[in-house]
């Protein structure tokens, strides 16, 4: 019971950070905005780009990157709250959390399900834009993509607390960007299909947890015939992914 | 209330704690003397369960370090030596914060966090973002926060580091104020000779070992009388003249000589009499615990209390 509570007060304290600041909620937009006005029309209009559905017919390229660029907030925005652990150690909070008399999994969990949450609200936003890419969605889909995406940040959000647990000051977080989010993005098959790739890519998108978010994002969003895989094979992996992540996650606090 | 039994810790070849050994008791305000890298947050760490000892045992309020370490936690409020607060929240998140993690109930939680705001003059602030806090402001929340919970002890590392004379006392008051108040065990490290004379027992360390224990009077009175500080134009000539005609083992310090005597009064006119070399000047006073740490390590603390990574980091502290 008391870590249960313990576990609502990091989660809380992260939404409240969040809620006070600003350039963050800003930022997360003008990302996502750049993303979809540069790539989804510069870019698709230059080259005449379209992207064909499996049983014929095609999708404009803009909305079919959509899926990836929430795939995309929502995989900067859980990395970048859980690595902030990194900032709390470096400014001596964490060891506030430390002593209390909690259970160190609690941390762990309060922590995932705080990033994983700012995460969903960020991804959320960046959904409201759909209208905007002419982009119908049913109500009862956005009701399927809400759990869906906090899947999706929860596993990404274990995952960012597996590196700061690990990493030892904030020098390591460039390296974090530019050797684990950057490729995790690039390689997901956010801005182009995954079906016609080289072998060797292809092994690397299959590896990548983000590759079967953004497929089941783009199933549910745009209709199961530009989807890879089936929707519940997609679940099923990020569940997979999410266990196992949250798991070392509390392994490696419960160390500490 | 503590207890240590033989405490050593090692990191690979250093050996941090050395057989650490003392008893604190119920209500007593118990200072931790020492240079820097003595050894004194390293023993408040395993105290506080941040860390376990390589060898040894501990207990607090009952409750074994290693074995209990929750039961510990709950029964201890801790500022530590660097902040620890987060300064994205106001003070009284902050302390909510903590209230909530520490398992205050909710009931409580409101009249609490009033309660050790308004002691630590921060009541009217305690809707401000930490962030815009002066460095003594942040020691008193921090302060504040420790008290949160009703620890039975309450550890300050270095409680006053980097902080202006003025605000020291005021925290110095808080704390005499708070063991008249509240039946509370206060554990503080200090490296400021005139601080630690507020404590009710010293623990001199130096070097991962206690070399001393007692009541401030008691140590300084090791001392043996007063203290007289001169100096001349040649300090060597004045020391071997002061051991011949009075046998008295003057040290040299800080381009001072340094001597200590039964009756400073008496002493002096007979002293100025048996130099030959000109004094420039001189001093006559009680004995501080400075000159105890002098005589018990033939060294003096303020050489090598702050070095440039202190004063550094104290200026961080003051900013931040």
């Amino acid at each position: 019971m008391h870590n249960l509570r313990a576990v609502y007060s990091i989660w809380l304290r992260d939404l409240i950070r969040y809620r006070r600041d600003k350039y963050r909620l800003i930022s997360s937009l003008a990302q996502p905005a750049l993303f979809l006005f540069v790539f989804g029309n510069g870019l698709a209009r230059g080259l005449a780009i379209d992207v064909q559905r499996t049983g014929g017919g095609q999708e404009s390229y803009v909305s079919f990157i959509f899926p990836g660029i929430i795939g995309m907030t929502l995989l900067f925005t859980s990395v970048f709250t859980a690595v902030s652990i990194v900032w709390d150690r470096e400014f001596g909070f964490l060891k506030e959390v430390m002593v209390a008399p909690i259970s160190r999994w609690s941390i762990a969990v309060g922590k995932a399900l705080g990033g994983s949450t700012v995460a969903l609200i960020q991804g959320v936003i960046v959904l409201l834009l759909a209208p905007f890419l002419g982009l119908k969605l049913s109500f009862l889909t956005l009701i399927a993509l809400i759990p869906l995406m906090y899947l999706i940040s929860i596993s990404l959000t274990s995952m960012g607390i597996v590196i700061a647990v690990k990493m030892e000051t904030m020098e390591g977080f460039q390296m974090v960007l530019n050797f684990l989010v950057m490729p995790l993005f690039v390689l997901s098959g956010a801005m182009f299909p995954l079906s016609s790739l080289p072998p060797w890519l292809s092994v690397l998108t299959r590896v990548n947890p983000l590759s079967y978010g953004v497929d089941a994002l783009r199933g549910l969003m745009l209709g199961p015939s530009l989807a890879e895989f089936p929707l519940g094979f997609d679940v099923m992996l990020l569940s997979i992914f999410a266990v196992i992540m949250m798991f070392f996650a509390v392994f490696l606090f419960n160390r500490t | 209330m503590i207890e240590v039994r033989d405490i050593y810790k090692t990191y690979g070849d250093i050996e941090a704690v050395r057989g650490v050994d003392f008893t604190v008791h119920a209500g007593e305000i118990f200072g931790f003397l020492g240079p820097n890298g003595a050894g004194k947050t390293t023993t408040i760490n395993i105290l506080c369960t941040l860390i376990k000892p390589t060898s040894g045992s501990a207990s607090l309020a009952g409750y074994n370090v290693v074995d209990d370490a929750e039961k510990v936690r709950s029964s201890i409020g801790i500022v530590f030596q660097d902040p620890s607060l987060d300064e994205r929240l106001t003070a009284h998140e902050n302390l909510e914060f903590h209230g909530m993690i520490y398992g205050v109930p909710k009931v409580d939680r409101r009249g609490r966090i009033s309660n050790v705001l308004k002691m630590v003059e921060l009541w009217d602030r305690r809707d401000d973002i930490v962030k815009t806090f002066s460095g003594g402001m942040k020691r008193r929340l921090e302060i504040a926060r420790g008290l949160m919970h009703n620890p039975r002890v309450l550890f300050l590392d270095e409680p006053t580091l980097g902080l202006d004379p003025q605000t020291r006392n005021r925290i110095w008051e808080y704390i005499r104020d708070l063991r008249q108040r509240e039946n509370i065990t206060i554990f503080l490290t200090t490296h400021y000779m005139d601080e630690a004379e507020n404590c009710d027992r010293i623990a001199i360390i130096d070097n991962g070992k206690i070399i001393s224990l007692d009541t401030p009077a008691k140590l300084k009175s090791m001392v043996g009388g007063d203290v007289i500080t001169l100096s001349t134009s040649d300090n060597k000539v004045a020391i071997e003249e002061i051991k011949k005609s009075h046998s008295i083992e003057a040290l040299e310090q800080d381009s001072k000589i340094v001597l200590e005597v039964p009756d400073g009064e008496g002493f002096l006119a007979k002293l100025v009499h048996s130099i030959s070399v000109s004094i420039d000047s001189i001093s006559l006073r009680r004995p501080t615990l400075d000159d105890v740490f002098l005589k018990l390590t033939g060294r003096t603390m303020r050489e090598e209390t702050m070095g440039p990574l202190d004063s550094f980091k104290a200026q961080v502290r003051m900013r931040r």
